[in-house]
């Protein structure tokens, strides 16, 4: 068996034997079955607009979610020793960095889909397009695996948990931010700024169920980035 | 079976290891000997690839650590000071994940663990989680780890730390049933835990290989030799010094307090300036002298800390340091 799906496997089983994984699944659902139900299920909203502020507010949660499962990820096995098993083993880096990504995507993908039922609901009184709701979740799920990558470089930096969280959040919120910073910034570098920024004008178009290609692209190359820069940490701690 | 060239291993500007030249023999066990941060664990990590060395070889079966480090790893079986031990995993489960993860295919899979579990005798705990077992199992399931993927050489840093009596000699017995099938490098700062294991010593001080060979070179050279306490039972005492002084090799023989009450029995210490012990024996038999008790005297602790410093020259330069730090805080007292 391949080492990525190897280690992915172990990781993916870990969550769900330990508390966290449970715990960040049940704290999620909680949060966007409230969300929905005060900010979606409103009678002045249209179909369309419920949907909308749905993926809305689950993409916050995401986010989170995505840097609380990740954060754990290489820390927690620095902080526990375990890591030498990793590094001592014919297993490249890169794989050690892409099977724990993968178990945190499969925990977060998971915990989307299980989000499905409020959709769904909306179909009790009115009617929206399967596609909206399908690229709806595409964005979740890039957005997901984005939050994820900025963790996991965290949690490749840090040697306790706490530490990984706060560089994730440290490197992901003003990400998300710079759609503020646009604001400010003259034109035409405004555009350049904006079309950094982790949520709002790349988010946009998955909202409103528009499948945007060169958003897709935008959180691929800034899931990629984040983990080949966890993986050059993990290299550069073998010269240290 | 290892080359180790000139390797140097620096942390930012200091140097933890450095000049370090050894050759390490197949099927031998080698003990790694020396004081706290004298470079020991890095040695062994930079053997087991788990650091690159800032500079120098390491081959392992002709295979360079630097240039095919996933190579080397598929031939090397690590425990580092703390196993590393995934406590939500049963014991079954973590084997098979790390020899899955050393490349063990899936065919051999159940028979290697099967192994594995039998020589660290951890059947009874094999279906039990890590979490839950005590220390001395721990380090057994961290042993396990290392051997799983019979790998050609094993690397066990502080296999006995924490241990209590009876695991440590049962581990003791685990390292030296590897012997043969596998080349294995032990570390250790305690001394007689070395000399009962070992074939040979490779003592390390700051960084550099002090002293290679085997205890009774190392007692050679300190000019202690061989040192055994014998207790026997002659018909003839009195002539039982001058019959083993005759002995080829043999240096002294001092008599020592009665060890045993009886009509007839000595207590001799011998020196010699090599292993007697069987020709001893034989001499002892042959002229109807029965032999109650026979013990090897440990001497590497005290010939260790000698070639460590750890004796009185040791503690004139300890002092000195001492000295040179309180004068260091206060002139720095001074400057503030």
């Amino acid at each position: 068996m391949n080492a990525i799906v190897l280690i992915a496997r172990r990781e993916f089983f870990a969550y769900l034997r330990s508390p966290l994984g449970s715990a960040i699944i049940a704290a999620c659902l909680l949060i966007d079955g409230i969300l929905f139900y005060f900010r979606a299920l409103t009678p002045k909203l249209l179909s369309a607009e419920v949907l909308q502020e749905f993926i809305y507010s689950a993409s916050g949660t995401t986010m989170i979610a995505g840097l609380v499962l990740s954060m754990r990820l290489l820390a927690e096995e620095r902080q526990t020793g375990t890591l030498v098993l990793l590094n001592t083993a014919p297993v490249k880096d890169s794989q050690i960095v892409l099977g724990k990504y993968l178990s945190a995507l499969t925990v977060l993908a998971i915990l989307t889909l299980l989000t499905a039922y409020m959709p769904i609901l909306i179909f009790v009184k009115g009617s929206v397009s399967v596609g909206h709701i399908l690229v709806g979740y595409l964005g979740l799920l890039l957005l997901g695996s984005a939050s994820i990558a900025i963790g996991l470089f965290g949690s490749a930096l840090a040697r306790s948990q706490i530490v990984a969280a706060i560089i994730g959040a440290g490197i992901l919120t003003p990400m998300v931010l710079l759609w503020a910073v646009a604001k400010a910034v003259d034109p035409p570098l405004n555009r350049y700024v904006s079309a950094l920024a982790l949520h709002h004008d790349n988010f946009r178009p998955f909202m409103l169920g528009r499948l945007d290609l060169g958003a897709v692209a935008y959180y691929l190359v800034v899931s990629y980035f984040f983990l080949l820069a966890a993986t050059k940490v993990l290299e550069a701690r073998r010269w240290r | 079976m290892i080359q180790i060239r000139d390797l140097y291993k620096y942390y930012g500007d200091r140097r933890a290891i450095g000049p370090l030249t050894a050759d390490i023999h197949q099927g031998e066990i080698v003990g790694l000997l020396g004081l706290n941060g004298t470079g020991k664990t890095t040695t062994l990590r930079v053997l087991a690839c788990d650091l690159l060395p800032t500079s120098g070889s390491v081959q392992v079966g002709g295979v360079d650590v630097v240039a095919e480090p996933d190579k080397v790893r598929s031939k090397i079986g690590y425990l580092p000071d703390r196993p590393p031990l995934y406590e939500d995993m049963t014991v079954r489960e973590y084997l098979r994940f790390a020899a899955r993860l050393r490349g063990t295919a899936q065919s051999g899979l159940d028979k290697l663990v099967d192994d594995a579990v039998e020589q660290t005798e951890l059947g009874e705990v094999r279906g039990q989680l890590i979490g839950t077992l005590s220390h001395g199992f721990k380090q057994r399931v961290g042993i396990a780890q290392a051997i799983v993927h019979r790998p050609e050489v094993v690397v066990l840093d502080e296999p006995i730390s924490g241990l209590d009596p009876v695991q440590i000699v049962e581990m003791r017995d685990l390292v030296r049933s590897l012997r043969g099938a596998h080349t294995v490098i032990v570390s250790s700062h305690i001394l007689t835990e070395i000399s009962e294991t070992c074939d040979r010593l490779l003592v390390l001080d700051r960084g550099k290989i002090s002293w290679a060979g085997t205890e009774l070179e190392l007692s050679t050279e300190f000019g202690q030799g061989l040192r055994v306490d014998i207790t026997v039972r002659a018909p003839n005492p009195g002539g039982l010094v001058s019959m083993l002084k005759l002995i080829d090799g043999v240096q002294n023989v001092e008599p020592l307090p009665q060890s045993e009450p009886g009509a007839g029995i000595v207590t001799l210490r011998i020196s010699a300036t090599t292993d007697i012990r069987d020709r001893l024996c034989r001499t002892l038999v042959n002229d109807n002298v029965a032999i109650l008790e026979l013990v090897r005297r440990q001497e590497l602790e005290s010939m260790v800390l000698e070639l460590l410093g750890g004796g009185e020259a040791g503690a004139r330069r300890r002092s000195k340091k001492r000295e040179a730090a309180e004068e260091a805080a206060a002139a720095r007292k001074e400057g503030a």
